[in-house]
């Protein structure tokens, strides 16, 4: 863990966003590093658009703010991208984790993304779960692009809060997610 | 080695209530304490909680409730945020000029209108003056150990008043971090047993309580009560250090300095933006701006004599308030430091910045801007809003 780095996840409310951020705090505090997250609600209601903040950090974390410019974007599910700016503030050499069906090619990408991290996470989450909740599909993803928590404090918090389907859920999304190193 | 779990404040707080187990809790839901009702409820259904829980129609009930077990000897605990302080306001303040040493954590919320759910302490600030003790804290940890300290603080028999832990909405109590969460032999046997003697509804000491009383022995009344404020001061500072000897971790009591040391300058703050402001602080001293943070962490005892000792050397100070003084054009926080500095004789320039609120951010950006702006300050500057750009 090389300082701050800044997340952000970019969900519809009933996905699970907010609770893919406290895994992430939780696994990070568990691998012995600090973290933080805060949501933020607009209205609470089930398919608006909901960001959640997380920082991790090898020190201690004061600020309580939300993320403004982050190293790393999340997207739970592929239409926000038409809802929300899912790249506004985003810092050059950042991370995407897109769950999306579509190629690289055919995604209008912010050109200081230099790494992409891309995954049919709803067809994971359907033939796994029977629903279309991908955040521990997108949690899985996130640690293959980035390597700033373990696989295996994730898995246990997931298994923990979801039962030993959602695990599977967060290593078929390590496995199958495809990193593109954009130029 | 402490126990740790990785919690949001609303959760800190429940656990710090399960872990002194006061004898009768009694809550009403409201955005965004809700979820302390909700764990609180939860543990007593396990059976980790042994409180007696009311499940009251509304906070005035629930002040009620807590008002009457604490008459009869009760330990009590409670939560509330902004329309639900104000609809307990009446029960509020008799808790106080009747004396009783009720804890309640004010998760705070905006006040309407416009209608709003998101954080800013308007709603505890705006009582300050109904009698009880306020504590304004920083993050989750500092919920859960003030939760506790506040017991302690409440009960001591110089001081007998109750107690609010104030927390941000949102910003803390929907914020996860890691909480070290002590033991809780080892939280009873700093809070100690709790032995009423003050007014107690016993049969066998029958007594009459809240009589009709002449103004002459309501201004005794209203005499001893500032006074046990005014003790409350030490009281505050001594726990924080027991507190410290016991579980190791201090909050420096009445306020926090940060690099006041050689400070010529300085930011005063209160509440969960204090962690952006000690960024700033840190940013600009590398910068070689010589400038130090005060945490005013008690609002009521208000902590003059430390605020004007911690700025004693400085050249200017600001204030950020998240939260206004409808009348002065400035923030309250403002204001009382400025009440408290006349004292000393001490007259330095200062600038009010106000901002951050209806749950609004303020951003470590604002806070260098807020320290540029003290820097440059001769004298005194009209209040400073922080906004998005």
């Amino acid at each position: 863990m090389d300082g701050l780095k800044e997340i952000r996840l970019h969900g519809r409310g009933g996905l699970g966003t907010v609770k893919a951020a406290e895994t992430l705090v939780y696994a990070a505090v568990m691998d012995g590093i600090y973290g933080n997250s805060i949501p933020f609600f607009g209205f609470e209601r089930q398919g608006a658009p909901v960001t959640s903040f997380v920082r991790i950090s090898d020190k201690p974390i004061r600020p309580k703010n939300r993320v403004y410019n982050p190293h790393a974007i999340v997207v739970l599910e592929p239409t926000i991208m038409n809802a929300v700016n899912v790249f506004e503030g985003v810092e050059e050499g950042s991370t995407l984790v897109l769950n999306t069906a579509l190629k690289p090619d055919k995604i209008d990408i912010d050109p200081k993304i230099k790494t992409l991290a891309i995954i049919d996470a709803n067809k994971i989450a359907l033939e796994l779960l029977g629903r279309p909740i991908t955040n521990t599909v997108m949690l899985g993803a996130f640690v293959k692009a980035t390597g700033w928590v373990s696989l295996k404090n994730v898995a246990e918090k997931v298994e923990e809060l979801w039962g030993a389907k959602n695990r599977e859920a967060v290593m078929k999304g390590f496995e199958e997610a495809v990193i593109y190193h954009l130029k | 080695m402490q126990e740790f779990d990785v919690i949001n404040g609303n959760k800190a707080a429940a656990i710090a209530a399960a872990l002194v187990n006061p004898d009768v809790i009694a809550a009403y839901p409201i955005t965004p304490q809700t979820p302390v009702v909700e764990y609180l409820t939860q543990f007593a259904a396990d059976g980790v909680l042994k409180s007696s829980m009311s499940e009251v129609e509304s906070e005035l009930s629930a002040m009620s409730v807590l008002t009457g077990a604490s008459l009869a000897g009760a330990r009590t605990f409670t939560a509330t945020s902004s329309q639900g302080l104000s609809l307990m306001y009446e029960p509020y303040f008799r808790a106080s000029t009747l004396r009783l040493p009720i804890v309640m954590a004010i998760v705070n919320r905006e006040m309407i209108s416009p209608q709003t759910v998101w954080g800013g302490p308007q709603d505890s600030i705006s009582v300050r003056d109904a009698g009880w003790l306020q504590i304004y804290v920083e993050d989750n940890q500092e919920i859960l150990d003030m939760i506790i300290q506040a017991y302690k603080i409440a009960e001591n028999k110089d001081v007998l008043l109750p107690i609010n832990i104030c927390y941000d909405g949102f910003y803390l109590s929907h914020m996860t971090e890691k909480v070290f969460i002590p033991e809780q032999e080892k939280v009873a046997k700093f809070i100690g047993k709790y032995n009423p003697e003050h007014i107690i509804l016993d049969p066998k000491r029958p007594m009459a309580v809240d009589p009709l009383t002449n103004g002459d022995l309501l201004m005794e009344y209203r005499y001893k009560h500032l006074k046990s404020q005014q003790n409350a001061l030490k009281v505050i500072d001594e726990t924080d250090s027991e507190f410290e000897y016991l579980f190791g971790r201090s909050y420096g009591g009445l306020i926090e300095e940060y690099r006041m040391e050689d400070a010529e300058i300085a930011i005063l703050v209160m509440g969960s933006l204090t962690g952006a402001a000690k960024e700033a602080v840190d940013i600009k001293r590398k910068k070689g701006v010589k400038i130090g943070l005060i945490k005013v962490r008690a609002l009521r005892p208000f902590p003059k004599e430390r605020i004007i000792k911690a700025l004693g050397k400085i050249r200017a100070f600001g204030v950020v308030d998240r939260n206004v003084s409808f009348g002065w054009n400035t923030g309250v926080v403002y204001q009382e430091v400025k009440s408290a500095l006349y004292e000393s004789g001490k007259i330095v320039p200062s600038v009010p910045f106000v901002g951050g609120l209806g749950g609004e951010d303020i951003t470590v950006k604002m806070m260098i801007e807020s320290i540029d702006k003290i820097n440059s300050i001769e004298k005194n500057h009209n209040t400073v809003w922080l906004t998005r750009e």
